[in-house]
């Protein structure tokens, strides 16, 4: 009993919130927009009880994840010394800057046309367009977490005999993981924009793909599948990753 | 020969717009092994500058600062530093974690080290606080860290930047009094710097007492020969508060003119 009202308390407002979203989509479909074009909850769920069990769901889903998770610990590997790099020495960061400044602005999805004449259709154009939108994010925001260590800390560990080396290792990177975490978070959102994106120009399958073929054939139960798959999904990885960041590395969590 | 000199020092900054402003010069003291030197002086002198010069933060523009009669380059652990704040504590480290930074290091082993770090934070009061991390600890024992840090470092000195001003006035003359008893037991050789004439008298055993910039320098040095703990209300406390209050009243006008 004591157990239910905690949970209650928990999670209470958030089943809530989601219910209401789809009894007000139910609704909508039932008595506003009551056309094929505008498919009810109840009918989306059929249809993707049906997908997930002859395993087409499963196999867009697994293709779209693949990409968005090869792309994106590719690009934070990346990001994540050059943008310690251009936070730590000037010359660096002068060197680089018209790189980043000049690439940040030009959109992902705008890439898209190079990415496929360059890399083709197959899983590189994806991987490629994932880095890319992952790698300015966290160099951004690694090298503003390298500024941003007060000066007193690497002071401190100057007249308690740390080495050059050692304040890099012991307190600018450690000092400098809340942001690098941010701008990993921020690039998982840009991943899924840019997957759907890549997948609904060229692609054999992925999420996107499923989207362009729903269009393309009429099919609006599969169009929404798709759209509920990926809200669930881009939900379900936001908040593990905010639940991994609490757990493993709760001394070092932005929120603090 | 003094463990610290400072000879015919000069600072001069150079503002974003050109503007040299000569924030010290002809600036000398001499601070002798196992001495609790406190340098006193209005806001705006340039007394942190002086600090920031002897930790190795900053250069001198001209003159001499020696230490063990070599001239002082860089930051060196021989040198260890209290900050005002409590920006230079890490905050991923807990309390005993913090005060083993320097020692860790060094490589010392973990078991020694941890016994040393618990030594000194018992020494500051801390003892049943060393798994908390700095944000979960108040203001007065964030401070406590500090100098537990410094200390469990063994350095030749220790240089202290108004490490008590951020406190609330009871945290803060019960500071006083601890680092009092912490440098009876210790001896080791103190820059104190503050502008609080009670904090220089309740500590020190010379105030340096410095005149309001530009051009700062020293304008005396008051010796305190009172032994054991001091109180406020003693005769002798007050005769030195009088005597240092005099000597920096006029320096103390000067400075607030400047600032109108």
């Amino acid at each position: 009993m004591r157990l239910a009202r905690r949970l209650w308390a928990a999670y209470g407002g958030y089943a809530l919130g989601f219910a209401s979203l789809f009894v007000i989509w139910q609704l909508a479909s039932l008595y506003l927009v009551s056309s094929v074009l505008f498919a009810p909850p109840t009918v989306v769920f059929r249809k993707g009880l049906v997908l997930t069990r002859n395993g087409v769901l499963l196999a867009h889903l697994a293709a779209s994840l693949q990409r968005i998770l090869a792309g994106f610990v590719a690009g934070s590997l990346l990001g994540i010394p050059i943008g310690l790099a251009m936070g730590s020495f000037r010359p660096v960061r002068r060197l680089l800057e018209p790189y980043t400044e000049f690439l940040r602005f030009i959109p992902s999805v705008a890439m898209i046309t190079v990415a496929v004449i360059w890399f083709g259709i197959g899983e590189a154009s994806k991987v490629f367009l994932i880095i890319y939108t992952t790698i300015f994010i966290v160099i951004l925001n690694t090298a503003a977490g390298v500024s941003a260590i007060a000066p007193n800390k690497i002071r401190a560990a100057e007249s308690l005999g740390a080495t050059r080396a050692q304040i890099f290792v012991h307190v600018a990177l450690p000092a400098t993981v809340p942001y690098i975490l941010t701008g990993m978070r921020l690039a998982m959102a840009n991943s899924f924009t840019t997957i759907v994106a890549a997948e609904l120009i060229a692609a054999n399958d992925g999420l996107g793909k499923m989207l362009w073929d729903g269009r393309l054939f009429m099919l609006v139960d599969e169009i929404f599948v798709s759209l509920v798959t990926l809200g669930l999904l881009g939900f379900a990885t936001d908040r593990m990753f905010r639940w991994s960041i609490y757990t493993f590395a709760g001394k070092y969590s932005p929120a603090t | 020969m003094p463990l610290v000199s400072f000879h015919d020092v000069q600072k001069t900054y150079r503002s974003l717009q050109g503007v040299d402003y000569p924030a010290l010069e002809h600036f000398s003291i001499d601070i002798e092994v196992g001495e609790f030197f406190c340098l006193l002086g209005p806001s705006g002198c340039g007394k942190t500058t002086v600090l920031k010069m002897l930790a190795g933060f900053e250069t001198p523009t001209a003159g001499r600062i020696l230490m063990d009669g070599r001239p002082v380059t860089s930051a060196s652990r021989d040198r260890g530093v209290v900050f005002q704040g409590d920006d230079s504590l890490y905050g991923w480290l807990n309390a005993v974690e913090n005060v083993e930074f320097g020692l860790r290091m060094r490589r010392v082993s973990r078991a020694e080290r941890r016994e040393r770090a618990m030594r000194y934070l018992e020494l500051v009061g801390l003892r049943g606080q060393e798994q908390k991390y700095p944000a979960e600890l108040s203001g007065g024992m964030k401070q406590r860290i500090q100098i537990a840090r410094v200390l469990a470092n063994e350095p030749k000195m220790l240089l202290m930047d108004e490490p008590f001003a951020a406190l609330d006035a009871q945290t803060r003359s019960l500071m006083q009094l601890e680092l009092a008893n912490i440098w009876r037991a210790t001896r080791t050789t103190v820059l104190f710097i503050t502008h609080d004439i009670d904090e220089a008298v309740t500590l020190g055993k010379r105030i340096g007492v410095m005149r309001a910039g530009p051009r700062s320098q020293v304008k005396g040095v008051v010796e305190v020969s009172l032994n054991g703990a001091r109180s406020r209300t003693d005769d002798a406390f007050l005769r030195y508060y009088k005597a240092v209050y005099e000597m920096i009243r006029d320096e103390v006008a000067k400075s607030l003119a400047r600032a109108d």
